[in-house]
């Protein structure tokens, strides 16, 4: 494993183009280009704001910067570095900036969710989209960028607006039987529209294109519901992981349930390896409080880790919520397939340090990773069965069906890894690192790029 | 009169009398009362005196007046006597009858008592028993609803946990309302500011986009102006992407379905194969009724393979699918289970413990193979190969790095010492040069100077330089040459001991002492010059590296160097 050297960015902004070629990462208010293979700078552009959100178009030409407190979204150009946009939404605020998915328009939320701002690159053309509902997750636009979902609220009913990406024509319009919508997701082949509604009420719908409802699938009353749906790749299972820490999975001929996932306290499975995280720190004898040592700090306060297999029984350790305060941290937060759809990675939010992964084939659960300090970001290689997940420290964890491994990502220290995104090749990790200095008040956050 | 010696015989009963009649009287003397008796045969003429006699003691042991006194006087009785007696014992008698009556009527009473007494002890015992069954009642009655009371508290546990569990929710949810409250009232707020401060501010920033110059659509394709067959085509795609969503769906599942067609065949094929060779073992009753089903599945055979497409579509020629494959899965279980109960399995465990044997066989052949290898080495070669074998490739490597190591270092000990002689050749030639500089300005000034006896210098003096410098050099590689024995020098000295002059000598050579004193003067001259030229300061180290038969190289480099 190669590591790249340190390059700051500021707001965890960093992205790869989506053909994989360039790096852009945001400092304050400059947007650097990287050339991915070799990280020479290619370009530099210089924003009127400090950026809050930065995002490549799906063709890899343009980039969107947008600066939410002035209200600007400034888009600049790969080829053409002195072609500038600039698309000001005046007094009426910028929630959140997004592209559509053919790269030429952008959607604007603004402020109080009043109405979604249509620009057009090509004409210079406006149009609006009113009432989009402010929730979880309101927009979605399907894979092969055909078609965008849009939850609506009007006169306190929930509806969904399905729209031509081509031309923003309005395609259908229907209400849902939902409660409070709480998110919308296109199925991988984009023929199916999961929606789900807050978590007062567990209900999700199922929903053709054509707006037909297909299903629904409530599996208790009352209780705190929905958390977290995600699709598999493949179109054939949903999952829905809810708050009473289970995960059910739909199959796609007859959206009943054909599984559930329960993340007790206790392991008692055998056929399930744990590998459990064990810290080393390193004996420090008093000559080596040397200087040298010292100032280096690696040897002080870097501890070594590796991972153990726990036979079972092996306990969890569980943090119960504190039942007074709303969205309770209790349930399943996160899940993910990976790539073929074999496997499924979910973690529940009162075992924060443990990471589940389930083999989809049999039904299982295959792996249980328990890390010594709260896992903050995991993520499937998109070509082959590896996970990838940090917790905050200096270290890189990867699981794959043949075992498990601790990487010390090298720093001079003091480096910890907040988050990360596999590059689309499946070859290299950014992985994005925060450091804090002693001395400073701010915290000076860089980003460090890692090649495999 | 009779009658009352009737009466007296009768009493008197004594064991002087003769018994029988005596006998008779006492068992005839109970209903003496109610019968008045015959006579008896007690006194008779002859026995008057002993009659009397008896009487007397009979009627005295009753405590009675004696009826006769032996006076002996004539066979006179006292009448009176008689009579009292007489009448004491019929009052006696009238008392002991009263007495027998008494007691009678005691003895019916208490007859009577007994009776009473026991009926009631039966009905009381009638009262225990029925009470005591009650009791059992009751207490069968108790322990019953014990039980029920004992499942209502569970059911109220139960209730009260899923009160608590609703309570629980209701709390969650209520948090949950009021925070989402909270946050749209926040919400309200701001839109009610931003709006004030829309209404208040004058100057309106208006949406706008300023763009260099427009772009391209990403197909390249111009855009389309929105119409009714636009509208239509949009819809057409759409169902276009549902259907052929659902075409590859369906296509999935044929495929699907004919797989496990294909396998239900298959099994039903091996089915009926496998439960028609085993007709021949089975017995003759049995035979028939399998040649009479072999029939049809010979029919039914023939039906499949011949219409297997059609069966893919059709409802019914699923369902005898699945019904045949039922029936024969029913045939083979029984037939298991007949073969399980014969004895047919015997060649088959057989066969089973031979595989066993021979698998144990080879597992100890193994051992014996594996106990060979650790414990005993063939050979001592083969030992201490195979004694770090694990680390063979590893310790390769380690010697080849050795190895290169060790190249390297040579080479560079060798350039070091190249240097040192470069240097000391170096600091010689300087110092031959300076001699002969030395000696030329000498020369030019003999040569100016009047005087004839100019002395050429001596060139013995730059030679014993160079001797000197020499032995010096061989005196400062001595000891690399003493450190390094092995590597080969190319110094003409020899020999590996320090060659060290005398003290007298040496600072001849090196011109701190004259050698005549009518060079003196020049000599101190030169020397003050040689000295400024040779000696930087560092005088008293020279002396001293002379002094020691020891130096350091790195010494030697600093000198080299400052030369």
């Amino acid at each position: 494993m190669n590591f790249s050297e340190v390059f700051k960015q500021s707001n965890q902004l960093c992205k790869v183009s989506p053909d994989g070629k360039y790096l852009a990462t945001c400092v304050q208010y400059r947007l650097v280009v990287r050339d991915m293979s070799t990280l020479q700078i290619l370009q530099l552009y210089t924003c009127l704001d400090q950026i809050s959100h930065m995002d490549w178009s799906s063709d890899s030409l343009f980039i969107l910067c947008a600066m939410y407190k002035r209200g600007l979204v400034q888009v600049w150009s790969l080829e053409q570095p002195d072609w500038h946009c600039k698309i000001d939404e005046g007094s009426i605020g910028l929630l959140s900036s997004r592209w559509s998915p053919d790269g030429r328009h952008i959607l604007n939320t603004t402020e109080f969710h009043l109405r979604i701002t249509v620009w057009s690159l090509c004409t210079k053309a406006v149009s609006y989209i009113k009432y989009p509902k402010a929730c979880q997750k309101g927009i979605d636009f399907s894979r092969d960028g055909c078609y965008m979902a849009l939850a609506e609220r009007r006169d306190c009913k929930d509806y969904v607006s399905v729209f031509v990406c081509d031309d923003w024509h309005l395609l259908r319009h229907f209400e849902t039987e939902t409660q409070d919508l709480g998110g919308l997701e296109w199925s991988p082949n984009g023929c199916v529209l999961a929606v789900w509604d807050s978590c007062l009420e567990y209900k999700v719908l199922l929903y053709s294109l054509d707006g037909r409802l297909l299903s629904t699938y409530s599996a208790y009353e009352w209780s705190l519901g929905v958390k977290t749906v995600t699709w598999s790749p493949s179109s054939q299972f949903l999952a829905i992981g809810s708050y009473d820490e289970k995960v059910r999975v739909l199959n796609h001929i007859t959206w009943k349930k054909i599984t559930q996932f329960e993340h007790p306290a206790t392991i008692n499975n055998t056929k399930a390896v744990v590998y459990k995280e064990v810290e080393r720190r390193p004996a420090v004898g008093a000559d080596d409080l040397s200087l040298h040592n010292i100032t280096i700090g690696t040897t002080l306060f870097n501890t070594q880790s590796k991972y153990e297999i726990c036979p079972p029984p092996v306990q969890i350790p569980v943090v119960k919520p504190d039942p007074d305060r709303a969205n309770p941290k209790i349930g399943v937060s996160t899940l993910a397939f990976s790539s073929d759809s074999r496997y499924l990675a979910t973690k529940n939010d009162n075992m924060a340090s443990v990471v589940w992964v389930w083999d989809m084939q049999n039904m299982s659960l295959e792996a249980v990773l328990e890390q010594c300090s709260a896992v903050r970001c995991f993520q499937w290689d998109p070509r082959r069965p590896r996970l990838a997940l940090c917790t905050g420290n200096s270290k890189l964890y990867l699981w794959s069906p043949a075992g498990c491994v601790s990487v010390e990502v090298p720093t001079e220290g003091g480096f910890q890894v907040q988050s990360l995104n596999w590059h689309c090749s499946g070859d290299s990790l950014i992985l994005l690192v925060s450091k804090y200095h002693l001395l400073g008040t701010k915290c000076v956050q860089k980003h460090y790029f890692k090649t495999l | 009169m009779p009658e009352s010696s009737l009466e007296d015989k009768d009493i008197c009963s004594s064991s002087e009398c003769r018994t029988p009649p005596l006998r008779q009287f006492s068992q005839s003397s109970l209903p003496l009362h109610r019968k008045s008796y015959m006579l008896s045969t007690f006194c008779t003429e002859q026995n008057v005196q002993e009659c009397q006699s008896h009487i007397n003691q009979e009627v005295s042991s009753l405590g009675l007046q004696p009826v006769w006194t032996e006076s002996g006087s004539s066979s006179e009785m006292n009448v009176v006597a008689v009579l009292n007696c007489m009448y004491d014992l019929i009052q006696m008698h009238r008392r002991g009858l009263r007495s027998l009556e008494n007691m009678e009527v005691e003895q019916l009473k208490s007859s009577g008592n007994v009776d009473y007494l026991q009926l009631t002890s039966t009905r009381l015992k009638e009262q225990l028993e029925l009470s005591k069954r009650e009791n059992t009642g009751l207490l069968e009655r108790e322990r019953q609803l014990q039980l029920k009371v004992k499942s209502l508290q569970n059911c109220l546990k139960n209730e009260k946990e899923e009160v608590q569990k609703l309570q629980n929710i209701i709390a969650s949810r209520a948090s949950q309302y009021n925070h989402e409250m909270k946050r749209k009232e926040r919400e309200f707020n701001k839109l009610k500011e931003r709006l004030n401060q829309l209404l208040i501010d004058k100057k309106e920033k208006k949406q706008a986009i300023d763009v260099l110059n427009n772009i391209g659509r990403a197909d390249g394709k111009r855009s389309l102006w929105k119409t009714e067959k636009t509208e239509a085509k949009h819809e057409a795609e759409m169902y276009k992407a549902l259907l052929s969503d659902y075409d590859t769906r369906q296509r999935e599942l044929l495929l699907e379905n004919a797989e496990l067609n294909k396998v239900l065949q298959q099994m039903k094929k091996d089915m009926v194969s496998i439960l028609s060779s085993k007709k021949p073992i089975l017995k003759g009753d049995k035979y028939q009724d399998d040649g009479a089903q072999a029939d049809s599945e010979d029919e039914e055979e023939v039906f499949d393979s011949s219409k297997e497409s059609v069966e893919l579509y059709c409802v019914h020629a699923r369902e005898k699918l699945t019904n045949s494959i039922r029936l024969q899965w029913r045939r083979l279980k029984s037939h298991v289970e007949r073969l399980d109960s014969q004895e047919t399995h015997k060649e088959e465990m057989d066969r089973l413990k031979l595989e066993i044997q021979q698998c144990k066989d080879f597992i100890q052949t193994q051992q014996q193979l594996l106990q060979q290898q650790l414990s005993s080495p063939c050979d001592e070669e083969t030992a201490s190969l195979l004694s770090d074998c694990y680390m063979l490739q590893e310790k390769e490597r380690l010697g080849d790095e050795w190895k290169t190591l060790e190249e390297q270092r040579t080479i560079f000990e060798r350039e070091r010492r190249n240097f040192t002689e470069a240097a000391i050749r170096l600091s010689h030639e300087r110092k031959a040069f300076e001699e002969d500089r030395a000696t030329w300005l000498k020369h030019q000034f003999l040569n100016l100077s009047p005087f004839p006896d100019s002395k050429k210098p001596p060139m013995s003096k730059s030679k014993s330089a160079f001797l000197i410098s020499e032995t010096k050099a061989s005196a400062t590689s001595a000891p690399e040459k003493l450190i390094r024995c092995p590597s080969g020098t190319n110094l003409p000295t020899p020999g590996c001991v320090p060659h060290t002059s005398s003290t007298a000598d040496l600072y001849r050579t090196l011109c701190l002492i004259p050698e005549n004193g009518a060079t003196k003067p020049k000599r101190k001259s030169d020397h003050a010059e040689e000295s400024g030229v040779f000696f930087n300061g560092k005088a008293p180290v020279r002396h001293k590296q002379w002094n020691d038969s020891e130096e350091h190289s790195s010494h030697t480099k600093e000198q080299n160097s400052s030369i």
